[in-house]
């Protein structure tokens, strides 16, 4: 009980970190940091569901004692496709190749598998997609890290990592757009919204914006672009670092009208994710969480995700 | 009409369930209804006993058949299906309009008029040639992104387009094995009675062709039933869709299951509708003595 009170305390001490980062981000904008506030608690809540299966295996977390899939290798599933900034740079170098360690996830990934023990060459990349990652039963590869939202009803199917990244929603549009402007989620209602299916995007439009018309949900981020440049939709729903990466590199002449402050169902964050039962998770939890407390995790955040203030704040 | 006569000439005769059912079993008698019960309830205890014994069927029955996300899957998915509905029923009339008129400009004969044919195998080649998928994404994204002016832009509109395209060529040529099934002596007939092409076509082989074709033009509005779910790559909310996002919401099945208990509802009876109509229609023709 000990340590996972520490390594709860720990945890609080990382997310708090995060926000007053988040926060430092923000202040450029003026803004206020009222969400920040909840994010601790629940965060916490999350982690204690997982903890209690996951104590039992800190004894070692050496190659020789870890459960693998193919033993001595570290097999790490990814989307088919990956996008920067998560793997890759905004500029297109690497682009897709996770083996790069270039992007946040691809860099973190051998971060991971360092703490682990891993050398380079003992890290092996699989391409999944979001079904089969899923589905119950056996998976052929140790856990899979494609910006997975931890949810509590997803978390009943597979086993979810510590949250690595808690991000915020962001809405992109074409500059000149009325919604450009937008100040609350109020401004926001008559708009025409996109967003990409598996994303928590779509649960924060249909939930907490809640359109007089549904968004448009697409099979991949790369159509709600489409859509936006046929004109079908006049703003698209991402998280942060995502809409970077739409504004700069994919659609022309878009911007990122401004990020969410408003409280989604539960506070995005992303975890690896395990096949149900998976012993692997308390050895990858510690790797996590050490991480974060070193600041290495940080580090990672400032040099691919954060790329400085100024972004407008659409309240709730 | 005896039951002799209503047997084609692959043995099958008239029935709900297909082949032969009905004479097969009187010929065979209470012995042949007994095997047949009980080979079946073999049969389906089988497989049940093949799926129940896998040691996953658990988490496979939660993850698929819960009845308990099933309920809170149903609205989301039942308002989606009925935009299906909605999609089907409006594209299904154009579809046998556009298919009928490129099929009878193909029947046109003579050389005056061979412009115009060409125009209408380069159209079915063409359109036939294209995933159906391939024609909604790229009328979908790519006709709005041109931001011609006056061109519609709704994803629904091209979507709904693209399928029309697609399966008017698919039932144009539906329609031609119909035209040609009928006697060439009722066209010569037609015209030596001094009727023109185009009055030829619209009063004597065009009625002839779509009876001969029902059941197939039918089995199109089965195929259609399903294939108009394909509009959600385009970000269209229909029953699919809906699925999908309770699905990927909750990494549960049981939503799909929802979905395709509603399409089962609409594309069972509609074959077996189909069926019943091709039965009675040959027992007609087999009664005028054809």
């Amino acid at each position: 009980m000990s340590t996972h009170r520490t390594r709860l305390g720990r945890l609080l001490v990382v997310v708090t970190a995060l926000t007053m980062l988040a926060a430092a981000c923000a202040d450029d904008a003026g803004t206020t940091t009222t969400t920040s506030a909840a994010t601790p608690a629940t965060a916490a809540e999350t982690t204690t569901t997982e903890a209690t299966t996951s104590t039992t295996e800190l004894a070692a977390c050496t190659v020789d004692n870890l459960t693998l899939v193919t033993p001595g290798t570290l097999t790490i599933a990814t989307g088919e496709t990956t996008f920067p900034p998560w793997v890759g740079t905004l500029d297109g170098d690497f682009f897709d190749e996770p083996t790069s360690k270039t992007g946040f996830e691809s860099a973190l990934a051998y971060e991971i598998a360092g703490y682990l023990g891993f050398s380079d060459d003992q890290v092996v990349w699989e391409r999944t997609g979001f079904d089969e990652a899923i589905i119950a039963g056996p998976k052929d590869w140790d856990f899979n890290m494609q910006q997975y939202s931890v949810t509590p009803v997803r978390d009943e199917v597979v086993d979810f990592s510590v949250p690595y990244y808690v991000t915020t929603q962001a809405l992109v549009v074409l500059d000149g757009s009325p919604y450009a402007e937008a100040k609350t989620i109020e401004d926001l209602k008559g708009a025409k919204l996109g967003a990409a299916l598996g994303t928590t995007s779509v649960d924060f439009v249909d939930l907490i914006i809640q359109p007089d018309t549904p968004p448009n949900v697409y099979d991949e981020n790369f159509d709600v672009v489409s859509a936006m440049n046929a004109g079908q939709i006049e703003g698209l729903v991402v998280d942060l670092p995502t809409a970077y990466y739409v504004t700069s590199a994919q659609v022309e002449g878009s911007v990122i009208a401004g990020k969410f402050d408003a409280d989604a169902a539960q506070p995005d964050e992303y975890g690896l994710l395990f096949a149900e039962g998976n012993p692997l998770v308390g050895c990858v939890n510690e790797a996590i969480n050490s991480l974060l407390a070193d600041g290495t995790i940080d580090n990672l955040i400032t040099e691919w995700l954060e790329q400085g203030g100024g972004i407008n704040v659409i309240t709730g | 009409m005896t039951e002799q006569s209503s047997v084609d000439r692959f043995g099958r005769g008239p029935g709900l369930f297909g082949p032969h059912r009905r004479s097969g079993l009187r010929e065979e008698g209470a012995r042949g209804a007994l095997i047949a019960f009980v080979s079946t309830v073999v049969f389906i205890g089988f497989v049940l006993w093949l799926i129940l014994s896998s040691d996953t069927w658990p988490a496979v029955q939660n993850q698929f058949f819960n009845w308990g996300h099933f309920q809170t899957a149903w609205p989301a998915v039942l308002s989606g299906f009925w935009l299906d509905i909605r999609m089907f029923l409006l594209a299904e009339v154009l579809i046998l309009a556009i298919a009928l008129i490129v099929a009878m400009i193909r029947a046109l004969r003579g050389p005056a008029f061979f412009p115009l044919r060409l125009l209408a195998v380069t159209f079915i080649d063409l359109i036939r040639g294209v995933p159906v998928i391939l024609l909604i994404l790229l009328l979908g994204f790519g006709v709005p992104a041109l931001q011609l002016p006056g061109v519609p832009r709704s994803e629904l509109f091209w979507g709904l387009t693209a399928l029309v395209i697609s399966y008017s060529a698919y039932t144009a040529e539906v329609y031609r094995a119909g035209i040609e099934s009928v006697r060439e002596s009722q066209r010569m007939s037609a015209r030596s009675l001094g009727l023109t092409q185009l009055q030829t076509l619209r009063y004597v082989l065009v009625p002839q062709a779509i009876r001969n074709v029902i059941p197939a033009l039918l089995n199109g509005f089965v195929s259609l039933q399903k294939d108009v779910a394909l509009v959600f790559v385009l970000g269209v909310r229909e029953g699919v869709r809906a699925a999908q996002i309770y699905n990927s919401r909750t990494f549960n099945y049981t939503g799909y299951i929802a979905a395709t208990v509603l399409f089962l509802l609409v594309s069972v009876p509609l074959a077996r509708f189909t069926d019943w109509y091709t039965d009675r229609d040959r027992r007609r023709k087999q009664a005028v003595g054809g």
